[in-house]
């Protein structure tokens, strides 16, 4: 049992990495939702790496790394529609471009100074179990400004996950309610790249979702399923990275996916079972 | 007061500044019933979402339930030709058909009883009530037609704007429409219904043909001549 309690209990950093960890489960299963079912994977995960010369230009001038990553999201988010618009571009190419320009900017700016030798890895990687309680409070608001606008906008985003067409005529702005789900997207991104970091946050923001997405038959299930394998995956990871001395973030990251193909296989069987219950009898014999 | 529902004039549908057809005059009054029939890419499709506001008319005058296309989302419905991407998507059957009520809950307003007799009721109406608890993506393509259908009737719109609503439908599914869209019809409401079947126009109230332009529109019976159809098409309906 100490196996599984005592690596909490006994190291205060452990205990905060659960809850800073669980608390970015728990936003990454809103978001990552729409994410899935929105089909906004790609988008996600520009987004992420489009924080890290926000990052590095923040630290650089003394400010907090966390402003800068807002920053640099919005600049994408802005970004990516700008180009979308004015270009004529289709929407893989236009965040394809920025994704790596903004990566490239975020390399260039941190390898210009020895002090970013360090803040390269945890900004990449994520220092899940250097959080403390000021990081804390701050995923506590991501978690409800996220949830609070999941909430109030629930209609027109699950009429986005079926028809653009169908959300306009509905009286709901396609755009106005596209980019409110890209700030959505943006905020848990900055929430969680001091967990996971911004290379990993993709898999937390799309692992447990896609898993909820094989079970579930409501978007409320969805989401409660993808923050119980976010949660389960950082308890997990945590647990593989203090007994084997692994990297935590992507420990978390590695077991949310292993989650995932595990689901998808066994979703697969049923399926495949399932399929062949209701086949008609092959056997000859006449049933009365 | 006029009883008019939709009423082009020297429409031009298309997009941006590219036309797809132009010259499309009609006046729709309640209860009529227009079906558009043309081969793929004659501008149905362009005209349906054009008359549901989804795209800009390029040139002419235009006015959807008394007002502006897509400026009534309360009293205009419209079914798109393939709307839902059912493979990902975790809803059962009675959410998807209840998201007909969105436009009228809006952000805000909460659903009650009314809101839940509609759903059900509408379900009943397209046969699809026994599904109810499934999830979508489990249907077959004319279960998952059908619970669209239901979707837009939960929206008791005044104007109905169906793309293709009998496609994948086999015989029964496609009376079912029809005689879906009769109903609908016998309490004023205005369908303007895209169609590859030329049987789907028997109880329309006018015809229009499209062909990237306004072939012929008139009543059933002057609209699908021979003449037009050869035009249209380029043959004939046996008879």
């Amino acid at each position: 049992m100490n196996f599984f309690v005592e690596p909490f209990t006994s190291n205060e950093f452990m205990m905060l990495a659960l809850i800073a960890g669980s608390l970015v489960s728990l936003t990454c299963a809103i978001a990552g939702t729409f994410v899935v079912l929105r089909g906004l994977a790609f988008v996600g995960d520009a987004l992420a790496h489009g924080l890290l010369p926000g990052i590095a230009i923040a630290i650089l001038l003394g400010f907090s790394g966390v402003i800068g990553a807002a920053v640099g999201a919005g600049v994408m988010m802005g970004g990516v529609g700008l180009v979308q618009r004015k270009l004529r571009l289709s929407g893989d190419t236009a965040v394809g471009l920025l994704f790596v320009g903004m990566l490239s900017l975020g390399v260039i700016i941190t390898s210009r100074s020895d002090e970013f030798v360090g803040d390269l890895t945890r900004i990449l990687f994520g220092q899940l179990l250097g959080v403390n309680s000021t990081d804390v409070v701050w995923q506590v608001i991501a978690l409800v400004v996220v949830a609070l606008i999941a909430f109030v906008c629930r209609r027109p985003f699950l009429l986005l996950t079926i028809d653009e067409g169908l959300t306009s005529t509905s009286g709901f702005s396609v755009r106005l309610f596209h980019n409110l789900l890209l700030v959505v997207v943006g905020i848990t991104v900055v929430a969680s790249f001091q967990t996971v970091g911004t290379l990993l946050v993709l898999g937390m923001l799309v692992a447990p979702a896609a898993t909820g997405a094989l079970f579930a038959r409501r978007i409320e299930s969805m989401m409660i399923i993808a923050g119980v394998v976010g949660i389960l995956s950082t308890y997990t990871g945590l647990l593989l990275s203090y007994h084997f001395d692994l990297a935590a973030g992507a420990s978390i990251v590695l077991v949310a996916v292993a989650i995932f193909a595990l689901s998808a296989t066994l979703h697969e069987i049923r399926s495949a079972q399932r399929r062949h219950d209701e086949l008609p009898h092959a056997h000859g014999h006449v049933h009365l | 007061m006029t009883s008019s529902t939709i009423r082009a004039e020297h429409l031009t549908v298309g997009y941006g500044h590219r036309a797809v057809v132009d010259h499309i005059d009609f006046t729709l009054e309640l209860g009529d019933l227009l079906v558009l029939i043309g081969t793929n890419g004659s501008g149905k499709s362009t005209l349906l979402k054009t008359l549901a506001g989804l795209i800009e008319p390029v040139s002419g005058t235009l006015e959807v339930s008394g007002g502006r296309a897509g400026s009534q989302p309360k009293t205009v419905a419209y079914l798109p030709q393939h709307p839902v991407s059912s493979h990902t998507l975790p809803l059962c059957v009675h959410d998807v058909v209840g998201m007909g009520r969105f436009a009228r809950l809006g952000l805000f307003g909460r659903s009650n009883d009314d809101d839940r007799r509609v759903v059900l009721e509408s379900m009943r109406r397209t046969g699809i009530d026994s599904q109810a608890d499934r999830p979508l993506r489990d249907l077959s393509g004319g279960q998952q037609q059908r619970a669209q259908l239901a979707q837009v009737l939960t929206r008791e719109a005044n104007v109905l704007l169906l793309d293709e609503p009998t496609a994948g439908l086999d015989i029964t599914g496609r009376r079912l429409v029809n005689d879906i869209i009769e109903q609908e019809r016998l309490r004023g409401v205005t369908v303007v219904m895209a169609t590859h079947e030329l049987s789907d126009a028997e109880r329309a109230t006018s015809v229009m043909l499209l062909a990237q332009r306004v072939v012929a529109f008139g009543p059933p019976a002057e609209a699908l001549r021979d003449v037009h159809l050869r035009e249209c098409f380029g043959f004939t309906q046996p008879h």
